[in-house]
């Protein structure tokens, strides 16, 4: 799959800046936020963002809280958690607030990349079936 | 014995003894006062009684001696005031007289004679031959002639034996004469022989001076000084009767009445061991009785004292143990609170490790990107490229498992009971310890059971428990290094943890005492003393034992044995992805 926008969001400029170059390597489209806050903001400007890897541990906004924010304001949107020390509870806690995933810091690029493609097809799943709700509803509006 | 035991004991003694006085002061005092008092009461009264006793004799022998008295001078008045002098003074007449009075009274009258008022014995009727006896210069003629009756003291007077006389004064012609009558004293005598009181009472009568007017029973005498004593009594006084007590070598008690208007004084005298037999007899067991009621209620306090002090003592000593084991749960406390904030620290600084990790790891992935490319293709050094980017990738992974596991330390500091994986505990504790082992030249070798069932605790008290242990032997071989092995196994419902080494060993002496609270062979400032007995008090709540062999030079073996979760029979064998367990040795 490609084209999918990505918004990643970490504290760690560099971090940020390294991980930009490398998944832009592998076709991806980047968005970076180093806060929830901005999180926040990039989503409203720009509507093509697909998939959000989110930092848990940040300042201004933690992950958890820009968690809850996003799937507020973009159910469909896609968040993969991405935390410095991984639990399960961290994770389900995670989950229940509706991330597709959680990744371990540091983690491997492709094993990233697997999960964004996974999540982008999810979310693009969900897209195409609230489609063809909606033309169903239609249709039967027509009828 | 040790000078604090010694101290206790005293301690306890002390105690014993002031029970023992506080029983016997509440008890006995009662007791030994109440006794006296009734003692002292039934001691008055009976000698009351005992007195009233004799008085009531006294009094009913006064009644019959006087009337005795009485009567005999009656007749004689009778007799001279019923016949005139010439009558009387012829010897026929006096002797029909006498014949009579005989008749009625028996032998009691012993003569009857007529005196003139010069002292001469006119006519006689008797025994002897006293007519014309000459009676002018003797005592009772000079009372007698003053008087218009008398009775004489005994006396022995021509006759030679104890007698008394009655006379009655009379006048013919304006001459006095006197009618005389002798009394027999065997007579009289028995009146009072008569007056007999338990074994050793009798009576006896005295005259002004003192002498016995009776033949006296007993050779007793009375105290000389008796008589006179009670001289000056009045005439009404007379009539009452007098107690003494004479103390000399046995005390005597007097009853004593005035006879004949206090010429005379009838004495009745008893031992007053006699009189009081019956009170000394009670005293003694009574006595008796308050001993051995005092016995008993000794002996009881001295028993009752020792099991309330044994009962004290082994409550104390459970106090003791409670608190000590209060001392060691608060230690165990600060101990798992010390943990927790080096847990927070850890977690703190793995987490600030794993960022700048994070980026190294990335920028070498970036560098393995770029690589890939074309232009880098054709290099010299590629392989060399990919070999050292290969090492970073690797190190960071360590670094990551690394703050992986301090993370999971630091989140094992809640005590909540849960269900434990024992074999990735033993692990973690493992991997935890590798750093010092190393640096200390010691190996750490594992040996798990693969299959071991889950166990109900805490997770970071059993942490606590290996961590001691494993921390004991590094101690015990920092210098000399070794091996540690830790072994799990299952033995029937239980599962054994076996943490061995193999260093300098525990002294006999010390092995006995190594789980006792504050018992330490480290250096000062190095042990608490508690490691060990915290890991017995864990082991011991969990229901399990911890044991501990050791041999000098050889090494020491902790065994732990901890019953199976039972509810959870199912064998888990997933281990934690953290741990291979095929990676059996940590250097």
């Amino acid at each position: 799959m490609t084209n999918v926008k990505v918004l990643l969001v970490d504290d760690e400029r560099p971090f940020v800046e390294t991980m930009v170059k490398r998944l832009k390597k592998r076709d991806l489209k980047l968005v970076t936020a180093f806060n929830g806050n901005e999180a926040l903001n990039r989503l409203e400007e720009d509507g093509d963002i697909e998939v959000v890897i989110l930092d848990i541990k940040m300042p201004v906004m933690d992950g958890m809280e820009a968690l809850s924010r996003i799937k507020g304001k973009h159910p469909l949107v896609e968040v993969i958690m991405l935390t410095g020390h991984a639990t399960v509870e961290t994770g389900i806690e995670g989950m229940k607030k509706g991330a597709f995933d959680y990744l371990m810091k540091p983690c491997d690029a492709d094993q990233l990349l697997d999960k964004v493609t996974e999540a982008a097809a999810r979310k693009r799943k969900h897209e195409e079936k609230i489609v063809e709700a909606r033309v169903k509803a239609i249709t039967l509006r027509r009828a | 014995m040790t000078l604090k035991n010694k101290s206790k004991n005293g301690h306890y003694g002390g105690i014993a003894r002031n029970i023992v006085f506080i029983v016997l002061i509440v008890s006995v005092t009662p007791l030994v006062l109440v006794s006296v008092f009734i003692l002292n009461e039934f001691q008055t009264s009976y000698k009351e009684k005992v007195g009233d006793q004799l008085e009531l004799l006294v009094r009913k022998h006064k009644n019959n001696i006087n009337s005795f008295l009485e009567e005999k001078l009656a007749n004689i008045r009778f007799l001279a005031f019923n016949s005139s002098f010439a009558e009387l003074s012829d010897e026929s007449i006096l002797k029909q007289k006498l014949a009579e009075l005989h008749q009625t009274y028996d032998r009691v009258f012993v003569d009857l004679g007529v005196v003139n008022h010069q002292g001469r014995q006119v006519a006689y009727a008797g025994p002897y031959k006293f007519t014309n006896a000459q009676y002018h210069d003797t005592d009772w003629f000079k009372d007698a002639i003053e008087k218009p009756f008398f009775i004489s003291d005994v006396f022995l007077g021509l006759r030679r034996t104890p007698h008394f006389i009655v006379t009655v004064k009379n006048e013919t012609n304006g001459k006095t004469w006197l009618l005389k009558a002798t009394i027999d004293f065997g007579s009289f005598n028995t009146i009072v022989e008569n007056l007999r009181v338990g074994e050793t009472g009798f009576a006896f009568i005295l005259n002004k001076v003192g002498e016995f007017q009776t033949k006296p029973l007993s050779q007793i005498l009375p105290h000389k000084n008796y008589y006179p004593s009670n001289q000056n009594h009045t005439v009404e006084e007379s009539d009452s009767v007098i107690r003494q007590t004479e103390n000399g070598n046995e005390e005597i008690i007097y009853a004593s009445t005035y006879l004949k208007n206090g010429d005379w004084l009838m004495v009745l005298q008893q031992d007053s061991k006699d009189a009081f037999a019956d009170l000394h007899k009670t005293r003694t067991i009574a006595v008796y009785i308050i001993l051995l009621g005092s016995i008993g209620i000794i002996s009881t306090s001295l028993i009752l004292s020792r099991r309330l002090i044994k009962r004290i003592a082994r409550a104390d000593q459970e106090k003791e143990i409670a608190g000590q084991e209060k001392e060691m749960m608060s230690q165990q406390v600060i101990e798992t609170g010390k943990l927790a904030s080096v847990g927070e620290l850890a977690a703190g600084i793995a987490h600030e490790i794993n960022n700048p990790v994070a980026i190294m790891t990335e920028e070498a992935g970036w560098i393995q990107d770029l690589l890939e490319e074309e232009e880098f293709q054709k290099s010299e050094n590629l392989q060399e490229f990919h070999r050292a980017l290969e090492q970073i990738h690797t190190q960071g992974k360590r670094c990551k498992d690394i703050t992986h596991k301090l993370l999971s330390f630091a989140r094992k500091t809640d005590s909540s009971i849960k269900d434990v994986l024992l074999n990735d505990l033993l692990n973690e504790v493992a991997y935890l310890s590798s750093q010092r082992a190393k640096y200390s030249n010691i190996l750490i070798n594992t040996e798990f059971h693969k299959d071991l069932p889950l166990i109900r605790a805490s997770e970071t008290e059993l942490q606590q428990v290996f961590l001691n242990l494993v921390n004991n032997a590094l101690d015990a071989m920092e210098k000399t290094g070794g091996t540690i092995d830790i072994t799990s196994k299952t033995e029937g419902n239980d599962i054994v943890i076996v943490v061995a080494d193999n260093g300098p060993g525990i002294a006999n002496a010390n092995l006995a005492r190594i789980f006792d609270p504050f018992f330490t062979t480290k250096p000062v400032g190095k042990g608490t003393g508690l490691g060990l007995s915290i890991c017995y008090g864990i082991i011991n709540k969990m229901g399990g034992e911890i044991d501990v062999r050791s041999v000098i030079d050889k090494g020491t073996t902790f065994t732990i044995r901890i019953p199976a979760n039972r509810e959870g029979e199912e064998r888990i064998a997933q281990q934690s992805p953290d741990f291979d367990p095929d990676e059996n040795t940590l250097h």
